[in-house]
């Protein structure tokens, strides 16, 4: 029972969200949403969970004195201050949950957002070294496609062309084959999961 | 005496005709400037056609709470006088009184959806199974013209939705395939699958890493737990940690969803099961980070840094993160092996991973791992999907060629 149980519910869940999908009617929305809720309400106790997991592996790599085990301190320190400021000072505007989300939390993130633009070019180095026939194809499209976007007096027209037809042409079509791959084995992973096949989710003991 | 007459006979009259004008351009402006609706003149001629044979009907393929209303356009709206505005769409559930303004539409336009709330606490709250009668009021500067009141129509909702017909068709036809080929695989049917270089890799970067003894990183995106790409990518886990148990290489799977952690904690400790090795296994090998996207990448990044992970395994659901985790990882000197089933992330991927499933392939790679027929049945069904979208795609571009659209609207979908 302890299998049988998860995997009935797993073959109802699946079978009933496969077939709401197709069925407009008021009941099939309203259980859809009920779905949803759960989703939610799992999600939130599942929090508590994931935080429990961070505190113990931080404290067990402090004990251990794992490598680079002080930044631990550091990790419980914004866990702790960012739940009671939350918690005994409230997350209104003004008050200090905020100011520390928007003074410091928020430049940080942009910062590592920033970061992109370099990794993007480091990549593109390594990418781009013509080494081979097919590297030098790329290498030449993606000369074409950066330069659409600088004027170049009179050749700007015939490269706007060649730009577009490569972005609308080929490269829509191979996007549209990858995304026609995706539906296809989504189903079928879908389909593995629901009938009970696929289960390595779900665990031993 | 000639300049008197002038004056009393000619000039007076047109100064008086001219400045009652004034007063009355003066009473109009201020009255407007105050937002007081000010009557315009009416003349008969400025009220349009009315518009004709107003129809309502049920909204198809819905939950029960829309009316669709279509009309014939008034004479006079592009054409005739010309001076039609707009449409106002008026409801009653009363023939003869208490019609109320449900909608405004542009001149030119000849229906109109009326769709309301479902809940009964909603403003708006449409009733199913209730007869509504509508007018139709064609509007010109000032002035309007009234349709006749329509039939009686009624909103219910329907069993299917026919403009997935097309959807639901493909559908059963590769669930049928799926089926077919697993049934073939559980009689013993030898299944030929062509082999994916990514996913040979995987055991490749496995027996580094232990060569090396340096631990393995997973990383399963940022995807929820009810996404395909993560459950993908968490069955494809319970493969890597059944293989990294045999060889009792450390494993490391930092996680960003909490739903996520409990499920790929229990993948993992599957993995080592399978493997015979559940003493191995340590829940804290399988942590929570965050659920913010950048704080999470630092958090890597840092960990790939620190411990200089061997291998990094990217599968699942990944946005801007995928390439600050595959650079960082390719600074650490990993070795990379990625798969996503997000399409603007695999140029990505390619550009800075040594190994990348695109696309389908990171649904097939656990089964690949496993070699179980059963899971082996289903990339075949996969293999004939795509065989029979290649067929339909020559077909449709060929009947398109020659002007017949009959292919096209088979898979045509109207939501």
């Amino acid at each position: 029972m302890r299998w049988q149980i998860p995997l009935l519910i797993v073959f109802i869940g699946g079978v009933f969200m496969a077939v709401q999908y197709f069925v407009p009617l008021e009941f099939s929305e309203r259980i859809y949403e009920y779905c949803v809720d759960w989703i939610i309400i799992v999600g939130v106790f599942a929090m508590g969970l994931g935080l429990w997991s961070l505190f113990r592996v931080s404290v067990s790599k402090i004990q251990t004195k794992a490598p680079a085990w002080k930044y631990n301190f550091l990790t419980l320190a914004g866990l702790f201050s960012m739940i009671l400021l939350g918690l005994f000072s409230g997350i209104e505007e003004g008050k200090a949950f905020m100011k520390l989300f928007w003074y410091i939390y928020t430049p940080i993130q942009a910062s590592m957002f920033a970061l992109l633009a370099f990794y993007v070019a480091s990549a593109a180095y390594r990418a781009f070294r013509a080494r081979t026939l097919v590297a030098t194809i790329l290498l030449l499209t993606a000369v074409v496609i950066m330069l659409r976007l600088i004027p170049l007096g009179s050749v700007s027209g015939l490269n706007q062309n060649v730009a577009s037809w490569i972005l609308t042409v080929p490269n829509m079509a191979a996007k549209r084959a990858i995304a026609m791959g995706i539906g296809l084995g989504g189903i079928a992973t879908a389909l593995k999961v629901v009938l009970g096949i696929e289960r390595s989710y779900m665990g031993k003991d | 005496m000639k300049n008197k007459f002038v004056i009393r006979n000619k000039v007076l009259p047109i100064f008086l005709l001219l400045f009652s004008f004034f007063l009355f351009g003066l009473h109009t402006s201020s009255a407007q400037e105050m937002g007081i609706p000010v009557a315009a003149p009416i003349s008969s001629a400025e009220v349009p056609a009315p518009p004709m044979n107003v129809a309502a009907k049920d909204a198809p393929n819905d939950n029960g709470h829309a009316i669709i209303v279509k009309w014939k356009l008034s004479a006079d709206d592009g054409a005739g006088n010309k001076n039609v505005l707009s449409y106002e769409i008026w409801r009653s559930d009363n023939p003869d009184t208490g019609f109320v303004l449900r909608g405004l539409v542009p001149a030119g336009t000849s229906q109109y959806l009326d769709r309301g709330a479902r809940d009964k606490e909603d403003k708006n709250y449409f009733p199913s199974h209730k007869n509504f009668y509508y007018i139709i009021r064609a509007r010109s500067d000032g002035s309007y013209s009234e349709s006749t009141v329509s039939a009686p129509a009624y909103a219910y909702g329907q069993w299917i939705h026919t403009g997935k017909l097309s959807i639901l068709f493909t559908t059963a036809l590769f669930t049928f395939f799926v089926v077919l080929f697993i049934n073939w695989a559980k009689k013993g049917k030898k299944l030929y699958v062509r082999p994916i270089a990514g996913i040979d890799a995987i055991d490749e970067a496995i027996g580094r890493a232990t060569e090396m003894g340096r631990p393995i990183l997973y990383i399963l995106g940022l995807g929820s737990a009810g996404e395909l790409g993560t459950i993908a990518s968490l069955t494809i886990l319970n493969r890597v940690a059944k293989k990294t148990a045999e060889y009792q290489t450390p494993l490391l799977v930092p996680v960003a969803d909490p739903v996520v952690l409990t499920v790929a904690q229990e993948a993992v400790k599957a993995g080592y099961y399978e493997a015979g090795r559940p003493d191995a296994y340590k829940e804290d090998s399988v942590w929570y980070i965050t659920s913010m996207q950048f704080a999470y990448v630092s958090a890597v990044n840092g960990l790939m840094l620190r411990e200089r992970t061997a291998t990094n395994i990217y599968m699942g659901v990944f946005y801007a993160e995928s390439l600050l985790l595959a650079e960082t990882g390719n600074v650490a000197g990993s070795i990379q092996i990625s798969g996503t089933d997000q399409v603007a992330q695999i140029p990505f991927f390619v550009a800075a991973t040594d190994y990348t499933l695109i696309g389908e392939e990171l649904y097939a790679a656990s089964a690949y791992l496993g070699k179980e027929p059963l899971l082996l049945g289903a990339i075949k069904a996969q293999d004939w999907g795509k065989i029979l979208i290649m067929i339909s795609l020559i077909l449709g571009v060929l009947a398109a060629s020659f002007h017949l659209d009959f292919i096209v609207n088979l898979f045509r979908i109207k939501l």
